[in-house]
């Protein structure tokens, strides 16, 4: 195998787990704040169709991305008002705002279908994103990027912020950190807010860089593997990172090796690897003793009152 | 043959809703009313889209002599034998059914309104007032293997496939013999996807073929995200269904476009003139269903006419894509020198041509 071919792969593998790194991102900082949102792949798709239709529209990228954000995190607001504000049940919520979705971007996207725009470029000058070795470092687009910065902020954001702490207790545990007047509504509120606005970002790499064009369901299902993502990861960004590419190694590979002619083990088992990892994982999180490092925010997906 | 377990079953039923409407308009006396179900929604730039072209091509044939009723994104399975028995129920006398899943449900609603006549596509069962009707894509397939085997340099192609069902081990058999008749050397090698539509996979699976010395990519998946990546890495891919030209200006060469138009406007004047019978027809590029789209501008005149003259033969029937000696991929002899292999025998195949990696 040439370096040239290792470093293609390896370039495939970093475009397949980018899109489901950044929509896992945001529903990792929701579900630490005991919000469990199954509508990430309906947040998606309207990230995807809205970046599509507002870069065709307007000729600006950039304007396409923000658009998307904006677009999924308004989504994701019919979910916060139904589940946090009329205390519906989050994961019928959840799995009715996935449909939504694609239903909705289908139905933006009618216009568009059959269009393309040129995929969004990479960042740093020609000489480093075009050179034959160092591209796999610099010739990425922008949103690869933005995915590992905002990895590390969610990161610091957790572990070391104030705010980030105050989210972990409200997850942790609402009539806690509700009695020492915390506003747990709130800030789930904007944790659902900014998981939809990472999940828009996700789709948008879809329908800006991956596949430049809008077509039915672009997503095909990414947006259950970033919610298996977060379950594999155990809720820790760091590991959420390396679990990201793990998956994007697993989907691509099989691709590479059937087209070199070889056949390791069945397609089929290969797509399904991701799910069976996340069950062995949620399975030691069940062995493992409550509490343990590897337990999920206790709060998660359970309904808050505010009482008193 | 197509499109199993696609389309969600929420706009099936949302299609549903919105039918009685639809439909509820129609009813002169003198004037035929005609139904048509799609699995798609008609801008899917491929198959459904087909087939809604084919339905305007009627309307504007027979203009207010004939009505049509149609209705988008039908779940495959229950939901559609509900959306076709509405439209029997409406007063369509004639219900074109254009997707593999809808078979059964057909054949159930039929049996009720013997008095409606069906149409389904690409399946297998008929009845006194269902018939059935597909195309040779196989053909197109050859004439695409054609232009690969004289555009390619490395001799080998790349191709992006869905399932391995006979339709497609059929196409990819034709294209592999069509591109060996210039090249006798040629490689295809086969990646499954499958899925009938996963763009982001399409993709990745398009790059993975070029990274590993493909210059020519083709495809049976739904998709143009191939051709994009086609495009994006610089070698030569072909279209799907309909004329992809605008996602790859540089690399879609040409595309195997589907005609269902003659068809349509042919059953539904026997369907005026009471003559209607059901039928069980296979129809390719003789017949215009098959169609080749224009070429790109950049393809060398020679390669045009090797093209054409495929094109032109097999229409003529003086070529058949499937003619002996043919080989299997252990190298023995499966067809013998001029033989074909007939019509029963490509609807099941389940090998691969000398030559195929998959």
């Amino acid at each position: 195998m040439t370096t040239a071919i290792l470093i293609s792969i390896l370039m495939t593998v970093v475009g397949a787990a980018t899109p489901i790194l950044l929509a896992a991102l945001g529903e990792l900082v929701v579900e630490k704040s005991g919000v469990l949102n199954l509508g990430l792949e309906g947040m998606m798709l309207i990230g995807a169709v809205t970046a599509f239709a507002v870069t065709y529209s307007t000729g600006s990228a950039p304007l396409g991305l923000v658009a998307a954000m904006v677009a999924s995190a308004a989504a994701s607001m019919i979910f916060a008002f139904l589940t946090l504000t009329l205390t519906a049940n989050q994961v019928a919520t959840g799995l009715a705002l996935t449909i939504f979705g694609i239903g909705l971007s289908s139905l933006i996207g009618q216009g568009f279908v059959g269009l393309t725009v040129p995929a969004l470029a990479h960042v740093f000058p020609a000489a480093l994103a075009e050179d034959p070795i160092w591209r796999v470092l610099f010739g990425y687009s922008p949103l690869v990027y933005i995915s590992l910065v905002m990895t590390a902020l969610v990161a610091w954001f957790l572990t070391r912020s104030r705010a980030g702490l105050i989210l972990r207790a409200i997850g942790e545990s609402d009539e806690a950190a509700h009695s020492i007047g915390y506003p747990v509504i709130g800030v789930r509120y904007l944790a659902v807010a900014f998981g939809g606005a990472m999940a828009g970002l996700g789709g948008s790499y879809y329908s800006l860089v991956l596949t430049p064009m809008w077509a039915d369901r672009l997503t095909a299902g990414r947006g259950w593997i970033a919610l298996a993502l977060v379950v594999f990861a155990s809720w820790r960004p760091l590991r959420l990172l390396g679990g990201a590419y793990l998956f994007g190694a697993v989907m691509t590979l099989e691709l590479h090796a059937k087209a070199a002619g070889v056949s390791v083990v069945a397609p089929e088992f290969l797509a399904m690897l991701p799910y069976l990892a996340t069950i062995v994982v949620l399975t030691a999180i069940s062995i493992a003793p409550a509490g343990g490092r590897l337990a999920a925010p206790a709060c998660l997906g359970k309904p808050f009152r505010a009482t008193g | 043959m197509f499109r199993i377990n696609r389309r969600q079953l929420l706009a099936g039923s949302a299609a549903t809703l919105a039918l009685p409407g639809l439909i509820g308009r129609a009813s002169a006396q003198d004037v035929l009313n005609v139904g048509f179900v799609y699995v798609g929604p008609v801008g899917d730039y491929g198959w459904t889209h087909a087939h809604d072209t084919a339905r305007k091509e009627a309307v504007e044939k027979f203009g207010d002599k004939i009505k049509t009723n149609y209705v988008e994104n039908v779940a495959e399975g229950p939901d559609s034998e509900r959306v076709i028995r509405q439209l029997a129920q409406q007063g369509n006398k004639l219900i074109f059914t254009t997707s593999f899943g809808f078979m059964n449900p057909t054949i159930k609603v039929a049996k009720q309104f013997p008095d409606v006549h069906f149409e389904h596509a690409t399946g297998y069962k008929t009845a006194d007032n269902v018939g059935i009707y597909n195309a040779r894509f196989y053909e197109g397939r050859a004439v695409i293997g054609t232009i690969a085997g004289m555009m390619s340099k490395t001799g080998k192609a790349g191709y992006v496939a869905s399932v391995p069902i006979p339709e497609v081990v059929m196409g990819i058999n034709a294209f592999t013999l069509a591109a060996q008749k210039i090249n006798p050397d040629f490689k295809v090698q086969v990646v499954w996807v499958n899925s009938w539509y996963d763009p982001a996979k399409e993709a990745d699976a398009a790059k993975a073929l070029i990274d590993q010395g493909c210059d020519i990519i083709t495809q049976h998946t739904d998709s143009p995200a191939p051709l994009q990546a086609a495009e994006q890495r610089g070698v030569y891919a072909f279209g799907q269904a309909s004329d992809m030209m605008s996602f790859a200006p540089k690399a879609h060469l040409t595309a195997i476009t589907d005609n269902w138009g003659p068809y349509y406007v042919q059953q539904i004047q026997k369907q005026i003139d009471g003559t209607w019978e059901p039928e069980d027809i296979w129809w390719g590029i003789k017949e215009g269903l098959v169609g080749i789209s224009p070429y790109n501008e950049i393809m060398p005149a020679d390669v045009r006419e090797a093209a054409d003259k495929v094109k032109n033969d097999i229409a003529a029937g003086t070529l058949h894509p499937f003619t002996g000696p043919i080989k299997d991929q252990s190298g023995e002899v499966k067809i013998k020198d001029g033989e074909t292999i007939p019509d029963a025998d490509l609807l099941g195949m389940d090998w691969y041509v000398e030559g195929v990696q998959s």
